[in-house]
């Protein structure tokens, strides 16, 4: 599904590199968590992914099912069946929930030569999809994530993903600012879309989201690199040593 | 004593071979004295500080090539349609002036005794203190047609103005004087590119309760040269709202002159503008408190490229006495590109101490941030700027209280992001 070789990246505007030398390969159907400390580059790489301005690609490649992820418009990567759950879901004023997630639902068809979903059959659609995250109709109404808690604005996001579907999930740092029983909704409204033909990378600093999803491989990145890859018991390890023993292994 | 030739000399130019019309004639006498008095705006004026009068002040109107105006707007409304071409009424494709719990009749036809005789350029006239506005009193002066209307009771409905233009150059002055009497209610609505230069007043005067709403649509010649003023006198809890469209015009310069008289009265003005290259457009409001508990609030967007330049002057006076006033004040551009320029000067003036007044200015790109989070969820870059650009016109359209009318007013934002993309 998603293959990430040797990936390095810079900002565009500074000579900083931040990733570098990334490798990743995420079959069908796979779940995978990267774990790391705050910096270590994990945002960066799933905005990279997605198509964020900002950055240079100086080396390596990332492909989603054989295409080069990295030459396409970010709308394109989106209707190929990317889509990233941001750390900082992002405030639009003046434009309404339900406005943001029509028009993104057509943009990805109309992409894709798919003919436009109906008004009916989109309010059924989401009418259904928010029931489970617990999103009311006066948070469909107001304008996208303005005046949201933290935990509204994940569960918005996840909202986004169950309606459009997409074929690989990015999730950064989805867990960040829930409490238990936002933790839960999330979680369940995740482990609802997990299928056969669609994949996860889950991003977090903390293990107790994998509670909950569970990872088939996590992968310990520090620096810029994945500096460890193993089963879900390596996400135990970093929550019963911390990651400086980690880093110290490599260092 | 130079300025003042020189301004004496441009309107000296200006006026040479105009001839009063006939009627109102003793306030069409007075209003060219006290233009005389005034001379023509010019550059150095400080409230012509952002706004070059030049075309306004030029003897000859320049020609301005009639754009497609495209299908009307407020179609699907049930209104009275009067239509004027070049500014002149034109009967033959008007509707009757004939609405129940409403006067109608024409400037131009007026007869001696009308009722509009004491009424017209009074507001005007009034408008004229504390800052001088010589386009409104040349406009009293010279104004060769417009509506003389009264409202008696709850106008069965709206009336729609539809100003059509044929002559490249049409040089017109077009004068409204409304009047609506205790809880009168009546909308105004007006569209179309009326002349190739524009001179309009339309006077206000509202009784205790009455409730007026003007919608207008300007535009949408590029070589338009505008300026027009709404003089608005407010009674106690009457409701005055307005709200401007702008797309494209060379020169467009807006003003509002609103006066609360009487206690717990509210007015809303609100314009959206979008210009793209040579487009100049200055909305200019004053705002007066002079009653207890009114509230005003002034909500002016502007959406500019390629070189397109926004001013905004508002101000709110509020004079002693006018306690618990509350006046709002928010002017916003949202620049497309580096080459366009934004220009605000707000302005409060309080003389009472029990009072809640604010007010914001701001210019800006479009939200990066907020374009990429629209595209990674798959809208395509340039709907994801529209979608943007109309989120950032939303409150002004928010003023609209009819939702059909808001509709048609966001509809003609969609056209014209559509003719304006690249
Ligand atoms: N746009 C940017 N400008 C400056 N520094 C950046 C930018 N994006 C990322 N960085 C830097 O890159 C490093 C990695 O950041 P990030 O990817 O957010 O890490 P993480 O998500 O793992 O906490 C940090 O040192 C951060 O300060
Ligand atoms: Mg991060």
């Amino acid at each position: 599904m998603l293959e990430i070789k040797n990936l390095h990246v810079k900002l565009e505007e500074e000579d900083k590199q931040i990733l570098k030398g990334v490798t990743l390969s995420i079959g069908a159907g796979e779940v995978h968590a990267i774990m790391g400390p705050n910096g270590s580059g994990k945002s960066t790489l799933s905005y990279v992914l997605s198509g964020r301005d900002g950055y240079t690609v100086t080396d390596g490649s990332a492909t989603l099912d054989g295409a080069d992820l990295l030459v396409m418009e970010p709308e394109v990567r989106a209707a190929q069946g990317l889509f990233l759950a941001f750390q900082y879901p992002v405030e639009i004023p003046g434009v309404g929930n339900m406005t943001f997630l029509r028009t993104a639902l057509n943009a990805q068809r109309k992409t894709r030569g798919e003919p436009e979903i109906s008004a009916g059959d989109f309010l059924k659609l989401v009418r259904e999809k928010a029931k489970g995250l617990k999103i009311d109709a006066d948070m469909l109404k107001r304008p996208v994530n303005v005046g949201f808690s933290g935990g509204e604005k994940k569960r918005n996001e996840i909202l986004q993903m169950a309606m459009l579907e997409p074929k690989m999930c990015i999730l950064d740092e989805t867990d960040s600012g829930l409490d238990v029983d936002a933790m839960k909704l999330v979680s369940e409204g995740v482990n609802a879309l997990r299928s056969a033909g669609r994949s996860f990378l889950v991003i977090t600093h903390y293990q107790r989201l994998l509670d909950h999803i569970k990872p088939d491989v996590v992968h310990i990145m520090a620096a810029g690199r994945i500096i460890k890859t193993g089963g879900p018991e390596l996400a135990l390890e970093v929550e019963n040593n911390g990651y400086a023993d980690l880093l110290a292994e490599v260092l | 004593m130079g300025a003042v030739s020189v301004k004496a000399e441009a309107l000296a130019s200006r006026l040479a071979g105009l001839a009063l019309p006939a009627g109102m004639t003793a306030a069409r006498e007075t209003a060219l004295a006290r233009l005389s008095a005034m001379g023509l705006p010019g550059k150095r004026d400080e409230y012509w500080h952002y706004t070059d009068p030049a075309a306004l002040n030029a003897v000859q109107a320049k020609p301005a090539a009639l754009a497609d105006t495209g299908a009307a707007l407020f179609a699907g409304l049930d209104a009275v349609k009067l239509v004027f071409v070049d500014g002149v009424f034109d009967a033959a494709t008007s509707d009757d002036l004939a609405l129940s719990g409403v006067s109608l009749s024409r400037l131009a036809t007026a007869p001696a005794g009308h009722w509009a005789q004491t009424a017209y350029g009074a507001l005007e006239s009034a408008g004229q203190s504390p800052i001088a506005r010589p386009w409104a009193a040349l406009n009293t002066a010279f104004a060769s047609d417009g509506l003389l209307i009264h409202v008696t009771g709850k106008a069965a409905k709206p009336v729609s103005v539809i100003y059509l233009r044929r002559d490249d150059a049409a040089d017109v002055v077009l004068h409204h004087v409304i009047k609506l009497d205790a809880g009168a209610e009546f909308t105004l609505l007006e569209q179309g590119p009326a002349a190739a230069r524009l001179n309009h007043v339309i006077e206000v005067d509202l009784a205790q309760g009455a409730r007026f709403h003007h919608i207008r649509a300007q535009g949408r010649d590029l070589g338009r040269h505008a300026v027009t003023h709404i003089f608005a006198h407010l009674g106690a809890e009457a409701l005055f709202k307005s709200f401007t469209l702008t797309a494209d015009g060379a020169l467009t310069r807006n003003e509002a002159v609103i006066t609360f008289a009487g206690p717990d009265a509210k007015a809303h003005v609100a314009g959206a503008a979008m210009g793209d290259g040579a487009f100049h457009h200055d909305d200019t409001v004053f705002v007066t408190h002079a009653a207890e508990r009114c509230e005003s609030r002034q909500v002016f967007k502007k959406v500019l490229k390629h070189g397109a330049v926004g001013v905004f002057q508002g101000k709110i006076l509020v004079k002693k006495g006018a306690q618990k006033t509350d006046g709002y004040q928010i002017s916003q551009a949202l620049l497309l590109d580096d080459d366009s320029q934004f220009l605000a000067k707000p302005e409060l003036e309080i003389y009472a101490d029990d009072v809640k007044c604010s007010h914001g200015s701001t210019s800006g790109a479009i939200d990066d941030t907020a374009l990429f989070y629209l595209r990674s969820r798959g809208v395509p870059l340039r709907a994801a700027q529209s979608l943007l650009i109309l989120a950032f016109l939303a409150d002004t359209i928010a003023e609209i209280e009819d939702e059909t009318i808001a509709e048609d007013i966001g509809a003609q934002l969609e056209i014209w992001l559509a003719r304006h993309e690249s």
